[in-house]
C-alpha cells in the first residue's frame, strides 16, 4: 500500500513539476492531465471511490478538454518564447506574493492538529449515502455551487454571443 | 462477490454458471498466493478474447451490411487458403468471414510511417492509450447475471470517466501528427466531446434517478420482471426511458465518432483526420479502439435502457443471460451500422447546434419527466394510465415544439444552385 | 415533424438491405470473375493491330509503317521501324511494313488517338482490360506478334465499326481494281490504238 502511495506521489508531483518546467504548452497540458489522473488514482487508493471517479470525469474528461481547447485557440507567437528577467521590482513582488501564499499554506498545515490514530474500520460509504448527504445537510452548498456555475456559463455565453452576419450557405 | 456466492450455491441453471465454474476450475489448479491475480487475469483475458473477436467480426459485419444497404454484396471472397484441411470443397470462401484476419495480417505487415516533424512520443502514445482507455470501460458492464468484471458502487461514473479520456487521445494523435488535417480533426474532436459529453450523461441520469443507483448491476437487475407476463420492465418501454434511449443513441453516436457525427475522421474532407499520419498497426489500433468504444457504449445502452442481460419474454428465460446480452449487443451494433449507411455527416456548426439547442434541453426535460415518474411510483389503476399520458406528453410536447421552432426557416432545404 | 426524414432514410436503406437478397436487379455490382458487366460499344483499353489473315498475322498486317500513330501518341508509347522492302497491302498496292512495332502498355493511356488517326484502319482499340505481367518492363511491352489480331477478332469486339471499315476497304479495293481495270483497259486501248496506228507507220519500204 505504501509502495503504491509512493508511486502515485511520484507520478503526481513528477508530472506537475515537469509540466511547469516544459516550454511546450501542449505537453504541459497533457502532463497536467496525467497529474489529475494521478490524483484520481490517489483518491481511489484512499478508498474514496466516488470522489476518484468524479475527479476522473470532471478533470481528466472535461476540464482537460477545455484547457487543450484554450491552448489551441490561443495565439502562440512570442508568448511561447522563454521570458527573460524583467526587473528587480517584479522579482521582489513575485517573491512576496509567492512567499505569502506558501506561508499561509504551510501555516495552515502546521496549525492543523494532526492526530495520528490507528486506522479503525474504514467506513463503507455508498454513493447513496453521499447523495443523501449532499441533498440533505449540504444542499445549500450544492445549490450555491450550481448557481455559481450557471451564472458563469451564462456569462460566457453572453460574452461569446455576437450578432453574426449570416451568409446563405449557413442555412440548415 | 454476492453474485458469485449465489452462483456457486447452484441455484441457477448450469449454463448460467458455466463461465464461472470454468474459471474457478482453472484457478484451483494454481498455488494459492497467485490465485487472486489469475482470477482477475482470466477476466481480462476473457474480455480481450471475446471482444477482440467481436471487433474482428464487427468489421466484416459492418462492411457486409453497409454493402447490402447500398445494394452491394460486400466482401465475400476471403476464405480459408488453398491448403485447407477441409475435406469438402465449398470453394473455400466461407462468405468472406476470414476477411478480418486477412486485414489484420495486412495491417501488421505494413510499414509504420512516422512523419519527420511529428511529436514522436505522443504519436506513439496516442494509439496505445486509445485502446487502453476504450478497454477500461468494459470493466463495469454486466455481461450476464454473474458476469461482471468489477462490481463498483459508482460504476456509471467510472464508465464515463474512463470513456471520456479517449477523446484526449484523439487530440494527442491529431496534434502529434503535425498535419493540418490532423490538427483540425483534433479541434473537432474536442468541440464534439465538449458538446456531447453533457447530453450523454444527462440522458443516463434519469435511469439513475429511477433506479436509485449508479451501479450497472443494480440497474440491470431493476429492469427484471414482466407486465402481463409479456412486456418486459425495461426502461426503454417507459416514456422517459424511450426518450432517454433516443437521446442516448444520438449522444453515443457522437461520442464514439460514428457517422453521422464522424467529423474528426471525415474521410472526404479531412482525409481521415487524426488518422492521416498513421499506418499499419497503429491505424488498426485506432480502429480497434473505435469499435471497442462503440461496443462499450452499446453495452451501456443495453444495460441501462434495454434491460441488460434480461430475457425479453419469460419463456425464453432458459437461454443464458450472457447470450441475451450479446444478442442485444449485435442488435445495437447492427442499428449503428444501419444509421451509418443512411445518414450524412453533419457540419460542425450543425453538430454543436443540435447538441446545445435540442438534445441538452430535451435531456433536461426528460430528467424532470423521470423525477415525475419516480414520484408517482405508487399510482395504480386509472392513475397509472394518467401517469403514462402525462409522462408521454412531457416527452412529445417539447420534442414537437422545439423541433418546429428550430426547424423554422431551415427545412425543407432549398438549393440555390442545384435542382433537387 | 423533426426526424421524419431520418425515418424515411432508414426505410430506404432497409428496403435496399432486404431487396439485395432477392432482387438481383437492385445490385449495383456483379461477381466479377464469374459474372461480367457487359462492356460498352465504345469501351477501349489498349491498341491492337488488325491483320487480314489469322493464319499469317504478320504477313497480312494492314499497317504500312507510316508512323503517324508513333508521332501523334501523346505519351510516346509506340515505336515503329520501317521495312526496307515493300509488300502488297490489302488493296494489292506495294507498301512498306513494320519490322518492329511495339506499344508499351505501361505507358499507354488508352486515349485512342492512334486508332482515330490511322489512315489504313490498321490500329484499333482492344477491349481486353485484364492485363497482367510478371515484369513491368518487358512484360508490358507488347511486340508486333502480340499486337496483331485478326479482322475476325476485330469484328467480334466492335461489329458495327468493323463492318463499316470492311465496307470502306472493300469499296477502296473495288475502286482500286476498277482503276486498275480501267488503267488496264486504257493501256489495252492505248496499245490497240498504237497497234491500229502502227500499220501506217510501217515503213513503206516493206510493201
Amino acid at each position: 500500500m505504501t509502495l503504491a502511495l509512493i508511486l502515485l506521489s511520484v507520478l503526481i508531483l513528477g508530472s506537475a513539476i515537469v509540466a511547469l518546467s516544459l516550454r511546450n504548452l501542449i505537453h504541459s497540458a497533457l502532463l497536467l492531465v496525467a497529474c489529475w489522473a494521478g490524483i484520481a488514482a490517489f483518491y481511489l487508493w484512499a478508498g474514496a471511490e466516488f470522489v476518484a471517479f468524479a475527479q476522473g470525469l470532471v478533470y481528466v474528461g472535461a476540464i482537460s478538454m477545455v484547457v487543450l481547447f484554450a491552448v489551441l485557440l490561443t495565439r502562440q507567437g512570442t508568448a511561447s518564447e522563454p521570458l527573460g528577467f524583467a526587473s528587480w521590482q517584479r522579482f521582489i513582488l513575485a517573491l512576496v506574493a509567492g512567499g505569502g501564499v506558501a506561508g499561509i499554506l504551510v501555516g495552515a498545515v502546521l496549525g492543523t492538529p494532526l492526530t495520528v490514530t490507528t486506522p479503525g474500520p474504514v467506513p463503507v460509504l455508498t454513493v447513496k449515502q453521499i447523495g443523501a448527504q449532499l441533498m440533505g445537510p449540504h444542499v445549500v452548498a450544492l445549490l450555491v455551487v450550481g448557481i455559481l456555475l450557471t451564472v458563469s456559463l451564462l456569462g460566457a455565453v453572453v460574452l461569446a454571443a455576437e450578432e453574426n452576419v449570416k451568409s446563405p450557405e449557413d442555412e440548415v | 462477490m454476492s453474485a458469485y456466492a449465489m452462483a456457486v450455491a447452484g441455484s441457477e441453471p448450469f449454463l448460467e454458471r458455466a463461465p464461472l465454474l470454468l474459471r474457478d476450475a482453472f484457478v484451483q489448479l494454481l498455488p494459492a498466493p497467485t490465485q487472486w491475480l489469475v482470477h482477475h487475469l482470466i477476466t481480462i483475458v476473457a474480455i480481450l478474447a471475446v471482444f477482440g473477436l467481436f471487433f474482428a467480426f464487427t468489421t466484416i459485419a459492418e462492411r457486409k451490411l453497409l454493402g447490402r444497404l447500398q445494394n452491394r454484396r460486400g466482401p465475400n471472397r476471403t476464405g480459408v487458403p488453398q491448403f485447407s484441411i477441409l475435406p469438402w470443397r465449398f470453394k473455400h470462401t466461407l462468405f468472406g468471414l476470414s476477411q478480418p484476419f486477412a486485414d489484420a495480417v495486412k495491417a501488421l505487415t505494413k510499414e509504420d510511417i512516422v512523419p519527420a516533424a511529428a511529436d514522436k512520443l505522443l504519436h506513439f502514445l496516442a494509439p496505445v492509450l486509445v485502446v487502453a482507455f476504450s478497454l477500461l470501460t468494459f470493466a463495469v458492464l454486466p455481461f450476464g447475471r454473474n458476469l461482471i468484471p468489477v462490481e463498483l458502487d459508482s460504476a456509471l461514473l467510472y464508465f464515463f470517466a474512463a470513456g471520456s479520456a479517449t477523446e484526449l487521445t484523439i487530440f494527442m494523435a491529431g496534434w502529434a501528427s503535425r498535419n493540418k488535417y490532423s490538427l483540425l480533426a483534433a479541434m473537432r474532436a474536442l468541440a464534439q466531446v465538449i458538446s456531447y459529453e453533457l447530453p450523454l450523461m444527462l440522458s443516463v441520469v434519469p435511469v439513475v434517478l429511477v433506479a436509485g443507483s449508479l451501479s450497472t448491476r443494480e440497474i440491470a437487475l431493476a429492469q427484471g420482471g414482466w407486465t402481463f407476463g409479456i412486456i418486459p420492465h425495461w426502461n426503454v418501454f417507459t416514456p422517459w426511458g424511450f426518450a432517454g434511449f433516443l437521446l442516448f443513441l444520438v449522444a453515443a453516436l457522437a461520442e464514439s465518432n460514428r457517422s453521422p457525427f464522424d467529423l474528426p475522421e471525415a474521410e472526404s474532407e479531412l482525409v481521415a483526420g487524426h488518422l492521416t499520419e498513421y499506418s499499419g498497426f497503429k491505424y488498426a489500433l485506432f480502429f480497434m479502439a473505435e469499435y471497442f468504444g462503440l461496443t462499450a457504449l452499446s453495452g451501456l445502452g443495453i444495460t441501462i435502457f434495454l434491460g441488460g442481460w434480461q430475457a425479453p419474454v419469460p419463456f425464453l428465460g432458459f437461454v443464458p443471460s450472457y447470450a441475451w446480452f450479446m444478442l442485444k449487443l449485435v442488435g445495437m451494433i447492427g442499428f449503428f451500422i444501419w444509421v451509418r449507411g443512411t445518414l450524412l455527416r453533419l457540419r460542425i456548426d450543425q453538430l454543436t447546434r443540435l447538441a446545445w439547442q435540442f438534445i441538452v434541453p430535451l435531456a433536461l426535460i426528460n430528467l424532470l419527466n423521470a423525477a415525475f415518474w419516480s414520484l408517482t411510483r405508487d399510482w395504480t389503476g386509472a392513475l397509472q394510465l394518467v401517469r403514462w399520458v402525462i409522462s408521454a406528453a412531457i416527452v412529445v410536447g417539447p420534442f414537437v415544439l422545439l423541433g418546429r421552432k428550430l426547424n423554422a426557416g431551415r427545412a425543407p432545404r432549398t438549393y440555390r444552385y442545384a435542382t433537387s | 415533424m423533426l426526424g421524419s426524414g431520418i425515418l424515411k432514410g432508414l426505410a430506404v436503406t432497409a428496403k435496399n438491405f432486404a431487396g439485395s437478397f432477392y432482387d438481383p436487379e437492385r445490385m449495383a455490382t456483379v461477381q466479377y470473375p464469374e459474372e461480367r458487366a457487359p462492356l460498352g460499344e465504345h469501351y477501349r483499353s489498349f491498341p491492337l493491330l488488325v491483320c487480314e489473315n489469322a493464319a499469317d498475322p504478320l504477313g497480312t498486317l494492314r499497317c504500312v509503317a507510316c508512323t503517324i500513330c508513333e508521332k501523334e501518341c501523346p505519351p510516346q508509347c509506340i515505336y515503329i521501324e520501317k521495312s526496307k522492302d515493300k509488300k502488297p497491302d490489302a488493296t494489292g498496292k506495294p507498301q512498306l511494313y513494320p519490322v518492329i512495332f511495339t506499344i508499351d502498355t505501361a505507358v499507354c493511356m488508352g486515349c485512342g488517338i492512334c486508332a482515330e488517326l490511322c489512315p489504313f484502319d490498321s490500329i484499333k482499340m482492344d477491349k481486353v482490360f485484364e492485363v497482367t505481367a510478371t515484369n513491368r518492363f518487358t512484360g508490358l511491352l507488347l511486340e508486333r506478334d502480340q499486337l496483331a489480331k485478326s479482322n475476325a477478332y476485330y469484328h467480334s469486339i466492335r461489329p458495327a465499326e468493323a463492318a463499316e471499315v470492311d465496307a470502306r476497304l472493300a469499296a477502296e479495293r473495288l475502286a482500286a481494281e476498277e482503276k486498275a481495270k480501267a488503267a488496264a483497259l486504257a493501256k489495252a486501248a492505248a496499245a490497240a490504238a498504237k497497234a491500229a496506228a502502227a500499220p501506217p507507220t510501217t515503213p513503206p519500204s516493206a510493201a
